[in-house]
């Protein structure tokens, strides 16, 4: 076994590959960008390097640092992880060439399955099944019915120029082929100046199942079950399982042996993936094989209780396969939700921003967090956005779902946008429940997932509001005189009640909360709706009663900035407090001359629109430079002074005009 | 430990007609008090709000600690005393914490004339001072007003106690290290200038804020020199050119801030040298106090029972219980800080007085604060008790209170009348807080009594002169002297003249003293040496 690797990737797979290397008492060589310099995998590692500026090209790409790193640190292989490097033949091939392992397939693997029609072709010939169709250059309308015929309905014509769904019609049968040939050609002529067609299988609910195939060195292969990872969005994995629901053991054996021959066409080695498309009917089609490991294969170690790292590094030392395909048993079902920095509710469009709070859902034998990140780090724009996969296991689906709904309510992450409401929202969702599994079901299902809280902002306020004032009562208190009754957080007022004010911020929207102290807490009142707020925080965790109901919640207020977390539901909201930046305390600015001395440089002229602290002049007087900035944006109107006049104490040096307010 | 049993009956005809009599006293001040809050009314707070200004309260709310406590003072000074109604005798004060400091807060409202100086404004603000002095507490103006009320010059400008003293205590305290900080949000003027001009530091609003020693109008008419008011003094000439101020604040709560940074960055420390327990509430409800003490000062009570709605978890542990049991003394705890009570359940004889001495000897030595829980008649009159010396007796207590440099406060909880109010440390004995509950009275002796002294004395003068004085006359000489006794000596009248601290509502006793303990123990407690006892 190799004694030390390298791991040219970051985030969550290198922790997942260090952990296991680490296992098996492998030291491990990490490599990271300017922007990693603190992150998780680096602190892992036995030690690290650092390769270059944060964007990929220039770090986590750059295959020449990463060998010459490997070379000098003395490391026998290479893991590449999934993304970046992983799939790059240059890359295997110049790895191969400096007798370093790349843990992974032949370059030749890589390369036979980069481009998809010659896989298509290659697969044909292995006998893998592909969707039928026609995509042949000869466009005769009888030979194209011929073909459709052979085909088999419902099938889909698409402009072979086509997007976007012009010139795409869907045939049911037969007798309907002709007349939508003719419709589809012309919108396709129309829109593309091109009426070329193909014919493809129309599958109505199709799903997304995946083999996982292992092959070794000596030429065997197995496979351990499949997942199904029909749920996605935009060609993104959202949950991913295994077993695929509803797979009859015919079918995964079937599925699987495919997947092993077709990964025997191109003498693959290593960890791969071999993705169908699987009909209702039972019937499955080749799409692609990935050739890395990919990023839900813990689904299948949880099912198979296999660690396949420890497979992939066994297998690129020589080793055999650890197990025959009779060995490899299944058993319960296991789900991995991906955690993203992203709004749902935006279109899933990726955010960044800084991990403020984080805090996971607690790891056992049913539930595991492969993440790379920890709390403070950043979520940059340079990476992929996810920050975590959580995976959870039991012995059956139900039970399983259960576990990562109740895993996605105590996964909470302050600082940014997550999908965390929303993946809950899936998991939980009587359609996923219920196996109604296919690449359209997020579309299909949007108005169910995209549910708007049902609580209202009056009670959230509420919460919020009496999360600060218990976070007031501890923090509060002065150590050296804990209990003095100016330390009660009470608002006492002699001879009078004092309703304490309080402003919140929900978006663009103000909301006014007055609270009054209670024997046994408070009233809070919000927007003038009265709520009876009793509670108590430990950590993040408040316990708190409103209007007779008790309720637990998380929550996390950064500054004015306030998260709370209620099964899986997140609520924002920001504290509107007066603050002022001291620095700004100028008094308007000066322009004039601070003591007698020589102008040194001038870098505005008339005319010039400056924006505020921007340095217009800057002179020199007691050996010191001092720099004369504008008060404020405007134009500067006049420069009385050139570089080399001496100037007096109160001079004015230059004359800026404000900006006209609208 | 020693608890302190005590069982009233809540549904007694007795207790039921007390708590009313007391609820609608408190009932009473709160009501007023609430008027007072309005400072000079609707219109006037309009206008001073339409300016961008916060109302003091409103400063003050935002000064202090969110959430934190403000026990106010003096609430009802003024009240009736002058023609015009001056709320607050326009001028709000009060202890709050700061940046975690306990602070003295001076805030006046120029929304009751202009927070122009009414003589009770100078007497209501040096009042202040010197509390922040005797428990050296930061002192926080916030400044806006005309300065002092010209009709009233007066009894507002020459002596010793007047409007000169406030710069002179600003002086004397920042010497002693006591921080004075300034915020100008209105305007400043004349003597008024000196306010920030004295302060350690100060800060000024933008727009609002001006320090000057002559407004506009009289430069005009001494100079013939027009300039506006902010050209004259405001935030750009003080902070820019002059340094009279040196914080620039964009507005009233951006002045706060920068003041709550000031205490921020005091490197003051509050050291207690006290034996400080945790705080544990009493065992029986504050609101009890209404039916055990009602408002007829002639019905009595156990003071033991109003010590057990006070003092933490109702334990009192008891000084020569069975020896001059006229004065209860005892040691307590109040929100965890140690406190000697003394209080009274009688009249004083010469035994209670010297216990009363040797208790706060005991206090003194041990550097535990001291309360006086006062419901005092007086000291025993008779030959046999002047021939015993109860003069002497009553004066070594008197020079126990007296020389006493522990925290005294002193809560009038019944009546405070002739000598008793002496031995008994009442405002002439510079306690450090001095309260009044809304059913207490003081006066020299009581109504009645002064009638009949002044009765006795008009009857003998008549029979000397061989005249007559029938008893219907004699009850018409009485009736005004009555009236008069009851009107000076209600804590309405006393208040208003700045005798106390404030009228408070009894079920906020135990609040009030600890915030009253809490503040006191800002200065170190100091060593006592006492006079010469008269043995």
């Amino acid at each position: 076994m190799f004694s030390k690797i390298l791991i040219a990737n970051r985030g969550e797979i290198a922790c997942r590959v260090i952990q296991t290397a680490h296992r098996l008492g492998i030291r491990c060589v990490a490599v990271y960008s300017e922007a990693d310099r603190n992150a998780r995998h680096v602190a892992m590692a036995d030690e690290a390097f650092l390769l270059g500026p944060a964007p990929s090209s220039e770090s986590y790409l750059r295959a020449d640092k990463i060998l010459q790193i490997a070379l000098k640190s003395g490391a026998q292989a290479i893991h590449p992880g999934y993304g970046f490097l992983s799939e790059n033949t240059e890359f295997a091939n110049a790895c191969e060439a400096n007798d370093i392992a790349f843990i992974g397939p032949p370059a030749s693997a890589i390369a036979a399955m980069g481009s998809k029609s010659a896989a298509k072709d290659i697969m044909l010939k292995a006998d893998v099944p592909l969707v039928p169709g026609y995509h042949g250059a000869d466009q005769d309308p009888a030979l194209l019915k011929a073909e459709a015929e052979k085909c088999g309905f419902p099938l889909l014509l698409k402009a072979i120029a086509g997007g976007g769904g012009k010139g795409m019609r869907v045939v049911t049968h037969i007798g309907e082929f002709t007349e939508a040939l003719a419709a589809a050609q012309r919108e396709s002529q129309n829109a593309f100046g091109n009426p070329d067609m193909l014919i493809e299988r129309y599958l109505t609910k199709p799903r997304h199942v995946e083999i996982q195939v292992f092959c070794d060195k000596q030429g065997n292969g197995v496979y351990l079950a499949e997942r199904d990872c029909s749920v996605q969005r935009r060609h993104q994995k959202v949950i991913e399982e295994a077993p695929a629901p509803g797979l009859s053991d015919e079918t995964r054996k079937a599925m699987g042996e495919t997947a092993v021959a077709a990964a025997k066409a191109i003498d693959y080695v290593g960890a791969g993936t071999v993705e169908f498309l699987y009909d209702e009917d039972g019937s499955f089609y080749f799409m692609e094989m990935n050739t890395r490991l990919q990023v839900e294969h813990p689904v299948t170690e949880m099912i198979t209780g296999q660690d396949l790292v420890e497979w992939q590094l066994r297998i690129a030392d020589g080793e055999p396969l650890p197990l025959q395909q009779e060995q490899i048993q299944i058993r319960g079902h296991a789900l991995e939700a991906r955690v993203y920095a992203e709004d749902p509710d935006n279109d899933f469009l990726p955010v960044t921003g800084t991990l403020h709070y984080l805090r996971t859902p607690d790891e056992n034998a049913h539930v595991r967090v492969d993440t790379g990140v920890i709390e403070g780090d950043e979520v940059s724009v340079y990476y992929d956005p996810m920050i975590a996969k959580l995976i959870v296991w039991d012995e059956d689906r139900e039970q399983a779902i259960n576990r990562m709904v109740h895993a996605l309510e105590s996964y909470r992450i302050g600082g940014m946008k997550t999908n965390i409401r929303f993946l809950r929202q899936l998991a939980d969702s009587k359609p996923f429940r219920d196996q109604e599994l296919d690449t359209g079901f997020i579309e299909k299902h949007n108005d169910l997932l995209f549910q708007k809280d049902k609580t209202d902002i009056q009670s959230q306020l509420a919460l919020a509001t009496s999360y600060v004032l218990e976070t007031e009562r501890q923090t509060q208190p002065n150590k050296d005189d804990p209990d003095s009754p100016f330390n009660l957080q009470t608002s006492w007022r002699l001879n009078a009640n004092y309703s304490r004010p309080m402003e919140w911020v929900v978006g663009e929207d103000h909301h006014q909360v007055s609270i009054v102290e209670q024997q046994n807490g408070y009233d809070i009142t919000v927007d003038n709706v009265t709520f009876k707020v009793s509670a108590t925080l430990s950590d993040d965790h408040l316990r708190v009663v409103i209007n007779g109901h008790r309720l637990s919640i998380h929550g996390h207020l950064a500054g004015n900035d306030m998260t709370l977390f209620r099964e899986g539901q997140q609520f924002q909201c920001q504290l509107f407090r007066h603050t002022f930046d001291e620095s700004d305390q100028s008094a308007g600015g000066s322009l004039t001359a601070p003591m007698n001395g020589a102008i040194v440089a001038v870098l505005a002229e008339a005319g010039q629109i400056v924006k505020q602290g921007e340095t217009l002049v800057i002179m020199e007087a007691m050996k010191m430079e001092h720099s004369i900035r504008a008060p404020h944006d405007g134009t500067v109107t006049e420069v009385y002074f050139a570089v080399g006049d001496l100037v007096s104490d109160g001079a004015a040096l230059v004359a800026v005009a404000p900006v006209e307010e609208a | 430990m020693s608890i302190i049993q005590s069982k009233v009956n809540t549904r007694a005809e007795d207790f039921v007609a007390r708590q009313e009599s007391m609820q609608t006293a408190v009932s009473d001040l709160r009501e007023k008090v609430s008027v007072i809050e309005q400072g000079g009314g609707p219109s006037y707070q309009e206008r001073h709000t339409a300016r961008g200004k916060l109302l003091p309260r409103d400063r003050i709310n935002t000064l202090i600690d969110p959430g934190s406590a403000f026990l106010e003072l003096s609430q009802m000074a003024a009240y009736k005393v002058y023609e015009d109604n001056i709320p607050a005798a326009g001028i709000i004060t009060g202890i709050g914490r700061v940046s975690g400091q306990e602070c003295m807060i001076i805030a006046n409202d120029a929304t009751v004339k202009g927070g122009t100086y009414f003589p009770l404004t100078v007497k209501k603000h040096l009042r202040a001072q010197e509390i922040a002095e005797q428990n050296h507490l930061p002192c926080i103006y916030l400044v806006d007003s005309g300065g002092a009320n010209l009709p009233q010059q007066d009894d507002v400008f020459p002596d010793r106690d007047h409007f000169g003293r406030i710069f002179f205590n600003q002086a004397r305290m920042s010497s002693k290290g006591i921080p004075q900080v300034a915020v100008v949000m209105g305007l400043c003027t004349a003597g008024g200038a000196y306010v920030p001009a004295m302060a350690d530091e100060s800060i000024i609003v933008r727009n609002q804020g001006t320090i000057f020693l002559a407004g506009p109008p009289l430069v005009k008419a001494a100079t013939g020199e027009v300039v506006s008011a902010e050209d004259l003094g405001g935030a750009d000439v003080h902070c820019k050119v002059s340094g009279v101020a040196d914080h620039y604040a964009e507005n009233d709560q951006h002045a706060l801030q920068i003041a709550r940074t000031c205490i921020a960055n005091l490197n003051r420390k509050k050291e207690i040298n006290l034996d400080i327990k945790p705080s544990v509430e009493p065992l029986y409800p504050a609101e009890e106090l209404y039916g055990i003490v009602g408002t007829d000062l002639k019905k009595p009570f156990d003071v033991r029972d109003v010590i057990a709605r006070i003092a933490d978890g109702s334990d009192f542990d008891e000084f020569k219980k069975n020896y001059g049991t006229t004065l209860v003394t005892g040691f307590a705890h109040i929100y965890g800080y140690p406190v000697g009570i003394i209080a009274n359940n009688g009249i004083l004889f010469s035994e209670s007085a010297q216990k009363g001495a040797h208790f706060i000897e005991l206090c003194c030595q041990r550097k535990i604060p001291l309360l006086f829980l006062q419901n005092i008649t007086g000291f025993m009159v008779g030959q046999k008790y002047e021939a015993e010396g109860i003069a002497k007796h009553g004066a070594k207590l008197v020079t126990a209170v007296a020389c006493a440099e522990v925290p005294k406060l002193t809560v009038l909880i019944g009546g405070s009348f002739g000598a008793g109010n002496y031995g008994m440390c009442g405002r002439a004995y510079s306690p450090n807080f001095l309260w009044m509950w809304p059913n207490a009275r003081i006066s020299v002796m009581g109504g009645e009594q002064a009638a009949g002294v002044m009765a006795t004395v008009t009857r003998d003068g008549k029979e000397r002169k061989g005249e007559t004085w029938s008893a219907e006359e004699e009850a018409k000489f009485k009736k005004p002297i009555v009236d008069t006794y009851e009107h000076q000596g209600h804590p309405y009248y006393a208040s208003a003249r700045l005798w106390d601290d404030g009228v408070i509502d009894p079920a906020q006793t135990r609040a009030v003293i600890g915030m009253g303990l809490s503040a006191a123990l800002n200065k170190p407690v100091g060593e006592t040496r006492f006079g010469i006892f008269r043995m």
